[in-house]
């Protein structure tokens, strides 16, 4: 590899995207007007269902069963309590009841929480109370991170799968072949355009929105930026796999629709997967934008660090390095 | 002389269909070789594996008399059928873009003289006329100044004012001694700027050597052409001497123009409209084929 030729690359295709003016401001304005309009149409929280997270729910069930029976309650198997305390106190949980302990937590300022009290202690009287305490989330808090994940998602497969289609089906792929330039020194070219660009252009994002709504960032901006920098790496490398030999754009599209909304749908973008059954949020798991909004929600919602993260990490570099060695084993100019 | 291409044998199938049938030529240095056929002939896919482009089913190449390897890229020019370039790249970042991939490069300004790109060099390609992308094409094609120039149609779809402007710079490469493999379906562009041709149909070399040999060989006679009107009244004359063309006109070969001339007159045939024209390549086609070259 020449670093000459790969500088080459790099700088017609960042040209090529900056030069394109009506993709460039999609690529900005698009997100936040999302982020914008969710914010304005969900800013009652008005959410009229109440949520109570529920540890070992097949324990006693007798204990409870009164209370457990209530309708119009979303009782949440949970599993792990430290952090659904966590949740409580971000009134993303109106109550946690431990059936085991014979326990529940409430947040002091929570008026769900004083309602559900009520209804506990009159039909399952004998729990004892937890109080806890905490600014709530709002859902535009919760919703940032899975719209810049979105954002990085589309910008990263289309953004490379359509544009190697383009170049394949227009011959222009043909015309660099014939030249020294090696694959490699093409591929790696294409990766890191598209990395800095998105990163860029997720940035701006960022701002911007903060300018106009403003949301909580509790964590370390340098997480959140390795955080999108391998979650961007690894969508990247699924859409070379995409791109690796196909001529056709309608083809290319379908594909990349097909790769895409399951992710828009399943890595809780627009709400959350708890709840959810317990097959789906396994799929989820398979999916390398659940991992970019749990590790980014992680950090900017409840502060958590590089190690409370790092299996989100871990996993999204294990899918860049798999992705892109079967995209650069795949791939044909031609 | 030592050929610089040497190929043998040549064939590339596709499932059921063979493109390249069995192809064997050697260019010798410093000569434009054509590659003459109609659409589908195969002459595409023979410069095309000759660029390295597509593998060969079987058959060799050797460049300088060494089977071709992957460093024959910088020493060739290619100039595709159908290329497109980056978008929303102007023409001097494009060369440049293209000089980044070579060790060696012809200086950019002694590049934008020859080829004339001096006028659009800061517009977007995507705003060029057909004439100018070919040029800008052709550049891209010279950029590593190469010893061997692969020129696939290069001036299909052109206007006759275009082409006539790119056989100017292909003639100016020829001065410089460069070696040019061109292929075309255009008669009159082989005639132009050929020293050698070969001719393909169905993938498969019919006839091969300069142009003037190739008519020689094949054709003692000039044609004589007339309005068939003119034989109007003088039905013996139509019915043995002329063939009829769609287009109203008579052909008459004649091995001798003088004496055919005299006989017309002695028969009293009006001369009005006469022409007299040699043999074209595309009359070597036709007789060869027995279909057009365009077709």
């Amino acid at each position: 590899m020449t670093l000459k030729r790969f500088l080459a690359v790099l700088g017609a295709r960042n040209r090529e995207f900056l030069r394109d003016k009506s993709a460039l401001a999609w690529n900005i304005i698009f997100p936040v007007l999302i982020v914008m309009g969710f914010a304005f149409a969900f800013h009652t929280d008005d959410n009229e269902l109440f949520k109570v997270a529920v540890k070992e729910i097949q324990a006693q069930p007798a204990t409870a069963e009164a209370f457990l029976a209530t309708e119009h309650v979303s009782f949440i198997n949970i599993e792990n309590l430290d952090q659904t305390i966590g949740k409580v106190e971000r009134h993303q949980y109106d109550m946690l009841i431990d059936i085991g302990t014979k326990q529940y937590w409430i947040n002091e300022t929570s008026a769900k929480g004083y309602m559900l009290e009520r209804l506990l202690n009159s039909l399952s009287p004998g729990f004892s109370k937890q109080l806890v305490s905490g600014e709530a989330v709002r859902y535009v808090d919760w919703l940032i991170p899975g719209i810049l994940g979105m954002n990085v998602m589309f910008s990263s497969l289309f953004g490379i799968g359509y544009v190697i289609v383009r170049y394949r089906k227009n011959g222009v792929l043909k015309r660099l072949k014939a030249t020294p330039l090696s694959a490699f020194e093409f591929l790696s070219a294409q990766v890191f355009s598209r990395l800095w660009l998105i990163l860029l252009f997720t940035i701006l994002v960022y701002i911007g929105t903060d300018f106009f709504i403003g949301f909580r960032m509790l964590g370390s901006y340098a997480t959140l930026l390795l955080i999108l920098t391998l979650g961007t790496l690894s969508l990247i490398s699924l859409s070379l796999i995409i791109a690796a030999r196909m001529a056709s754009e309608e083809t290319a599209n379908g594909l990349l629709n097909l790769v895409s909304w399951p992710m828009m749908l399943l890595s809780g973008v627009w709400f959350s997967l708890e709840g959810s059954p317990e097959l789906v949020r396994q799929a989820a798991q398979l999916l390398p934008l659940t991992h970019i909004i749990d590790a980014a929600r992680a950090v900017m919602i409840d502060g958590s660090g590089l190690v409370e993260i790092s299996h989100h990490l871990f996993i999204l570099g294990g899918m860049t390095a798999v992705f892109m060695t079967i995209g650069a084993y795949l791939f044909r100019w031609e | 002389m030592n050929p610089i291409i040497d190929i043998e044998n040549l064939c590339k199938s596709y499932k059921e269909v063979k493109a390249v049938n069995g192809v064997s030529f050697s260019i010798p240095k410093g000569i434009c070789f054509g590659l003459l056929g109609p659409n589908g002939a195969g002459k595409t896919t023979t410069v095309e594996m000759l660029e390295g482009i597509i593998e060969p089913s079987s058959g060799s190449i050797h460049y300088r008399g060494k089977p071709i390897g992957p460093e024959f890229r910088n020493t060739a020019g290619i100039m595709f059928q159908n290329t497109a370039l980056q978008e929303h790249i102007t023409v001097r970042e494009a060369l440049r873009l293209f000089a980044d991939f070579y060790p060696r490069v012809r200086p950019m300004e002694q590049l934008i003289e020859q080829c004339a790109l001096g006028e659009f060099l800061d517009r977007d390609t995507k705003r060029l006329s057909g004439g100018q992308r070919q040029r800008v094409l052709l550049a891209i094609a010279l950029i590593n100044d190469p010893e061997i120039i692969f020129l696939d149609e290069p001036t299909t779809g052109l206007d006759p004012q275009a082409r006539r402007n790119f056989w100017q710079l292909v003639h100016k490469i020829k001065a410089e001694r460069k070696t040019l493999l061109l292929t075309t379906h255009y008669m009159e562009e082989a005639y132009e700027l050929c020293d050698e041709i070969a001719i393909m149909d169905n993938g498969r070399i019919i006839a091969q050597g300069t142009p003037r040999d190739l008519l020689k060989s094949h054709f003692q006679n000039t044609v004589i052409t007339l309005p068939s009107t003119n034989f109007r009244n003088h039905p013996a004359c139509r019915d043995q001497l002329v063939s009829h063309q769609a287009n109203g006109y008579a052909d008459i070969l004649s091995d001798d123009v003088d004496k055919t001339i005299h006989l017309l007159i002695d028969a009293g045939v009006p001369l009005t409209q006469l022409q007299v024209r040699e043999r074209t390549l595309e009359d070597l086609f036709l007789q060869l084929t027995g279909h057009n070259l365009r077709a």
